[in-house]
């Protein structure tokens, strides 16, 4: 009985923070995306002048890249120097 | 008669309406799969995209769709007597919004998770869909000036409520900042909010220096106000003014700094409101004093009473929420079932609180009948009459009347704000959406629509004399807000009705409420527009005829549209 109550006040907490965490992540998310934009920025034509140290971070980036490019609408990388799938 | 036995033969009609009809759509209509791959695990992204649990997914649709139509609606149709409005907000619950809001959120699900605006646009095509945009634009900003002069109204009715709905606001924004900074769990800081603010409405209620009673400082009821008017007129001026100010704050701020700490408060409010009014009916069993069916009308039921009663029983904006966020959380294909026929079923079980509330306010039907004498009476005085009624059934809890009847005002009005940030919010991103069709960029820049969605509102609300004089621009629109709701569920149930065809399925149970509820839509409509506004009506209003008018053009060209591609054989989809 003190379990399945204990469940109800999780499902109700969880029923409240649902809406409020998916926007803190989109938010992130977009914070997210603009360090990404920084980074990838010559590709599309904005000069950067911190390229040279950015260029060793592309790997780790990879996954993300291709997850950001999905989520833009667009089912192949559409950066012709970074082929992520 | 006995309010306790009309509540249990409704309640009985939703269970049996969930455990066998919603069944029977889910297993023979919808063809709903357990094994299918829901866009929440298809698309899993932990922002929009992400498998939850069902109840959860049911109690953020529930509290995301019930707000104060459902109160108001069934409050001002129990004008044509109980039995009317009770039996569409059952039978109307089990067969039309119960379809509705689970056909959008199966829909949606097979379609991405794509929202009911894009699926017109690829269902029926692009011109539709900006067809569909403008009426959404349109029973938007009806919404705004409605819930603006609502709220005004109540504040001015209630001064007792005012201070407790204004601390909501930094309290929420406390919630927002504890959560988002310090990480820290929901549901300690809103409950310590809400009991904050019924605290404060309890001394409130007791304190009159506590109650912002803007009429009474201007010096009552008779007394000169701003610019010439009287003191009624400027309190609502200031009001509107100040709630103007507020969702444009509201509606430009990030969501989780103000509005989405404000909908926890207003989740707790929705369970604790729905909790003391079944408890109190339980408890008093108060006998039905209004007349089950009224002769004495100027108006005809037939077909107003079901645009009247939108929310509670269908209404279109459930669908916007089910293919809009709901749809792309279900953890399952399966649970769609609960979700969304359960979803509506819980609306409905408020509206039909809010019928009882109302007719068994009065001690006899003589004076129900005095209260309700005229339609436009009804209309002015519905609301007032739910929060009257509601404290009554309050009062039944040992909840002294006084208080009572400031909590209830307090859970109108917060349901009402919520409703008012969130169409403001929404009034703004279709706007900018219209600015990329049309490819006028500065439409959509945040400030511009903003402006351009407020400004619109406040002139709409202050601009023409309603029967209640300068203010109720917005109580002019209610009877318009109903038709383009209804409009909008009509059209989604066409949407559902082509794909089920389109899968070679019966969709003769999306097709039947849509072509019954079209129709009486466009009746109410036609009857309104050209007998009632029209310069030749009896009730000739330039402003509604020009909005009813061009809704209604716009809502023919969208189900002919609709229609001509329901009948095309050629496409089948997966």
């Amino acid at each position: 009985m003190r379990d399945k109550f204990k469940t109800l006040v999780q499902w109700y907490d969880e029923m409240l923070s649902l809406p409020h965490r998916s926007e803190v992540a989109r938010e992130l998310r977009d914070e997210d995306d603009l360090f990404m934009l920084l980074l990838y920025s010559e590709m599309v034509g904005i000069p950067n002048p911190v390229y040279y140290y950015t260029l060793e971070l592309y790997p780790y980036m990879l996954e993300k890249f291709h997850d950001w490019h999905l989520r833009m609408g667009m089912e192949k990388s559409p950066l012709d120097g970074i082929r992520c799938c | 008669m006995s309010s306790l036995l009309v509540a249990a033969i409704g309640i009985i009609i939703f269970i049996l309406g969930y455990r066998f009809y919603s069944k029977f759509v889910a297993e023979k209509i919808y063809r709903l799969d357990p094994n299918y791959l829901t866009p929440a695990h298809q698309y899993k992204d932990g922002v929009d995209f992400v498998p939850t649990n069902k109840y959860v997914v049911w109690g953020h649709h529930f509290t995301s769709v019930a707000g104060a139509a459902p109160i108001l609606g069934p409050a001002i149709a129990v004008y044509w007597g109980w039995l009317p409005a009770f039996l569409w907000v059952v039978l109307g619950t089990v067969f039309a919004a119960g379809v509705h809001d689970f056909g959008t959120l199966v829909l949606s699900v097979r379609n991405k998770g794509q929202s009911i605006g894009t699926l017109a646009h690829r269902l029926i095509g692009k011109k539709a869909k900006l067809l569909f945009l403008f009426i959404i634009l349109i029973l938007v900003l009806m919404i705004n000036a409605v819930f603006a002069w609502v709220i005004s109204n109540l504040f001015i009715s209630y001064p007792a409520s005012v201070l407790p709905v204004f601390i909501q606001i930094p309290l929420a924004i406390w919630i927002g900042y504890a959560v988002y900074k310090g990480k820290t769990k929901m549901l300690l800081p809103s409950i310590i909010a809400l009991v904050v603010m019924y605290g404060v409405a309890i001394l409130a209620s007791n304190i009159d220096f506590l109650q912002i009673d803007v009429v009474a400082y201007f010096g009552g009821e008779g007394a000169a106000g701003l610019f010439g008017m009287g003191a009624v007129s400027s309190a609502f001026l200031i009001w509107i003014v100040i709630l103007m100010v507020y969702v444009y704050i509201a509606s430009t701020l990030p969501v989780w700094k103000l509005l989405q700490p404000r909908d926890y408060i207003n989740s707790h409010q929705l369970v604790v409101g729905m909790a003391i009014l079944y408890l109190g009916l339980l408890f008093t069993n108060p006998a039905v004093t209004a007349p089950a069916a009224s002769s004495a009308s100027d108006v005809s039921w037939f077909p107003l009473l079901f645009i009247t009663v939108a929310c509670g029983a269908i209404s279109g904006f459930h669908g916007l929420v089910s293919s809009g966020t709901s749809s792309k959380q279900l953890n399952k294909e399966t649970d769609a079932r609960f979700v969304g026929y359960f979803g509506a079923v819980g609306e409905g079980a408020l509206a039909l609180v809010s019928i009882l509330a109302v007719i068994t306010l009065f001690p006899s039907a003589g004076d129900f009948t005095a209260a309700y004498s005229s339609f436009a009476q009804a209309n002015a005085t519905g609301l007032g009459n739910f929060v009257e009624g509601a404290s009554q059934l309050a009062n039944g809890l040992a909840i002294p009347p006084g208080i009572a009847t400031t909590i209830v005002s307090i859970i109108v009005v917060s349901f009402a704000a919520t409703t008012l940030d969130t169409s403001v919010r929404l009034m703004r991103y279709i706007i900018a959406e219209l600015g990329v069709e049309y490819k006028i960029p500065a439409l959509s820049k945040m400030h511009v629509a903003t402006s351009i969605a407020v400004i619109l509102s406040a002139v709409l609300v202050l601009l023409p004399e309603g029967s209640k004089g300068f203010g109720s621009g917005g109580y002019l629109l209610w009877p318009l807000f109903g038709t383009s709701n209804q409009l909008l569920a009509g059209i989604s149930l066409l949407l559902i009705s082509i794909w089920l065809k389109r899968q070679g399925r019966n969709f003769l149970v999306t097709l039947i409420p849509m072509v019954f509820l079209l129709i009486m839509t466009l009746l109410a409509m036609f009857n309104q527009v050209l007998f009632q506004w029209s310069w030749f009506g009896s009730d000739a209003n330039m402003l509604l005829f020009v909005l009813g008018a061009v809704i209604f053009v716009f809502a023919v060209w969208i189900i002919i549209t609709a229609i001509s591609t329901l009948t095309k054989n050629d496409i089948k989809e997966s």
